[in-house]
């Protein structure tokens, strides 16, 4: 059985490899938004290491989906909450396990309807096997190549594990 | 019981929304939360969110309407559907088969939704047992029988300035007998389990056996209903419904069941109050009162519209029914 590294060890790399990208591109005062319900979890850990001046955002992307007539409704899911404007300002945006590149394709999407920001840098705690769409990450915790059936999950917010599930 | 079971589907989920009668308490609160989320699409700069793209959904008006019609439709759109606006006369030809017929047509132009108002009670009902399997009924307002989403409306304008739902007295003020609306919003308050509901209006608007039947507290006399009230909630006085000397006069109704600033003073004092609206300033309510601080009218107007997008995407967004 894989083990899966502590996320709180790959946080501290991300930090690194972050501040790294920020000031290779110039960014100054980024603003920070966190995917619900992992993605926020990660996302708080990076903005408090960061010390962003802006308050962090989350994005519940749940209307944004593409499998909703398969899926349903969520209605425990946290609403969006972007606590700053988005134009012109540099995004990072944060997930815990990209997969198949769908909730990010749904999360730029939603981005977009509040507005055209300057850039957008993806942040991901895992990147794993099994994308559908060209879509990657700038800044990647750990990369795992993983059969289809098996599913990573981050639990949280403290402590922060990765978990890997067998999916029948 | 019958009528209950029509609204869910074979795996349990809400396929129909035609009353808040026999709905469980938990489904009543996935709907607030789910009109949470929606709020904050309003805060948006594209008002839109993909969710029902490729849905057509019709609002199928049988009686006269701008708010409920308008908010349906802002909902509808805002949720990325095409909406199609029908308004029947019912005078002229609707009756029995016509109206099946009518549906019939409509099924067959692969409509996915209807939003039906009516003046006949049970009309909501009596489409929802005859559309096609794949398409999903909601009750703007039949006769006096329910407005279900005018009730979680207010429900939802209620959580948002009250904390829990448990320890509210709430008093529903006027026209009891003619409202559909104050006949929802009793079963979504005795559904969510608020402390007490009141009802106060003079004899003749109030059915017999109110208190019984729907387990409220029955007041004639505002100075003691309006007592240590958390939430007022207003009713318009239904002059188009009412057949009969029901009233002695306009002026008599507003001195001893209008909303004064003397009456609201007996409420407590951060008691909000709600009303569905149209508003008839001066019959039922005065001007300062609405559009006064304690007032959340205008607000309940927009929280309409995200109640019903809850709605409209909770029942559109049902898994198939074959799944295993």
């Amino acid at each position: 059985m894989l083990t899966l590294p502590n996320p709180t060890d790959l946080l501290t790399a991300m930090e690194r490899d972050l501040r790294k990208l920020l000031v290779e591109r110039k960014i100054v005062q980024p603003c920070m938004i966190g995917i619900h319900t992992g993605g926020v979890w990660v996302a708080q850990a990076l903005h408090h290491a960061l010390q962003l001046q802006q308050p962090l955002g989350t994005l519940n992307i749940t209307f944004y989906r593409d499998d909703f007539t398969t899926l349903g409704m969520h209605p425990q899911v946290q609403p969006s909450s972007l606590p700053f404007a988005i134009d012109d300002k540099h995004i990072i945006l944060v997930d815990d396990v990209l997969q198949t590149g769908r909730t990010i394709r749904a999360a730029m999407n939603e981005i977009f309807d509040y507005g055209r920001p300057a850039s957008l840098i993806l942040v991901c705690l895992a990147d794993r096997s099994g994308r559908e769409l060209p879509i990657c990450a700038d800044i990647i915790g750990t990369h795992l190549d993983l059969p289809p059936q098996q599913h990573v999950k981050l639990s949280g917010p403290a402590p922060l594990r990765l978990k890997l599930q067998e999916m029948t | 019981m019958k009528k209950r079971d029509i609204q869910f589907d074979a795996t349990g989920q809400l396929r129909h929304f035609l009353t808040i009668e026999g709905l469980p308490r938990q489904t009543l609160i996935d709907i607030l939360d789910t009109a949470e989320n929606f709020a904050t699409v309003t805060e948006q700069q594209v008002k839109k969110v993909p969710l029902l793209r490729g849905k057509t959904i019709v609002n199928l008006f049988f009686e006269a309407s701008t708010r409920t019609r308008t908010t349906f439709e802002l909902a509808a759109k805002r949720l990325s559907a095409d909406v199609l606006n029908i308004s029947v006369n019912t005078s002229s030809t609707s009756k029995g088969e016509s109206l099946l017929d009518m549906l019939h047509n409509l099924e067959a132009m692969h409509c996915d939704m209807f939003i039906v108002r009516h003046d006949q009670s049970g009309a909501a009902h009596f489409i929802a047992r005859h559309v096609a399997p794949h398409i999903s009924v909601i009750n703007g307002g039949d006769g006096r029988h329910a407005h279900p989403t005018q009730a979680m409306l207010d429900m939802f304008t209620i959580r948002r300035h009250k904390k829990s739902f448990q320890p509210l007295v709430v008093a529903i003020i006027g026209d009891i007998m003619h409202s559909r609306v104050a006949r929802s919003q009793i079963h979504a308050l005795n559904t969510l389990g608020v402390h007490e509901v009141r009802v106060i209006g003079p004899h003749t608007l109030i059915p017999r056996h109110t208190a019984e039947s729907f387990g409220v507290h029955v007041y004639h006399d505002m100075q003691a209903g309006l007592r240590d009230v958390d939430v007022i909630m207003m009713l318009r006085l239904q002059r188009e419904r009412m057949q009969g000397a029901l009233l002695p006069s306009e002026g008599e109704y507003f001195r001893n069941y209008g909303l004064s600033k003397a009456k609201l003073a007996l409420a407590k004092p951060d008691a909000i109050v709600l009303h569905p609206g149209p508003i008839n300033r001066g019959v039922e309510i005065e001007s300062c009162i609405a559009d006064g601080p304690q007032s959340v009218i205008l607000e309940q107007v927009s929280h309409g519209i995200a109640i019903r997008m809850a709605i409209m995407s909770m029942v559109l967004g049902r898994k198939p029914e074959k799944e295993e």
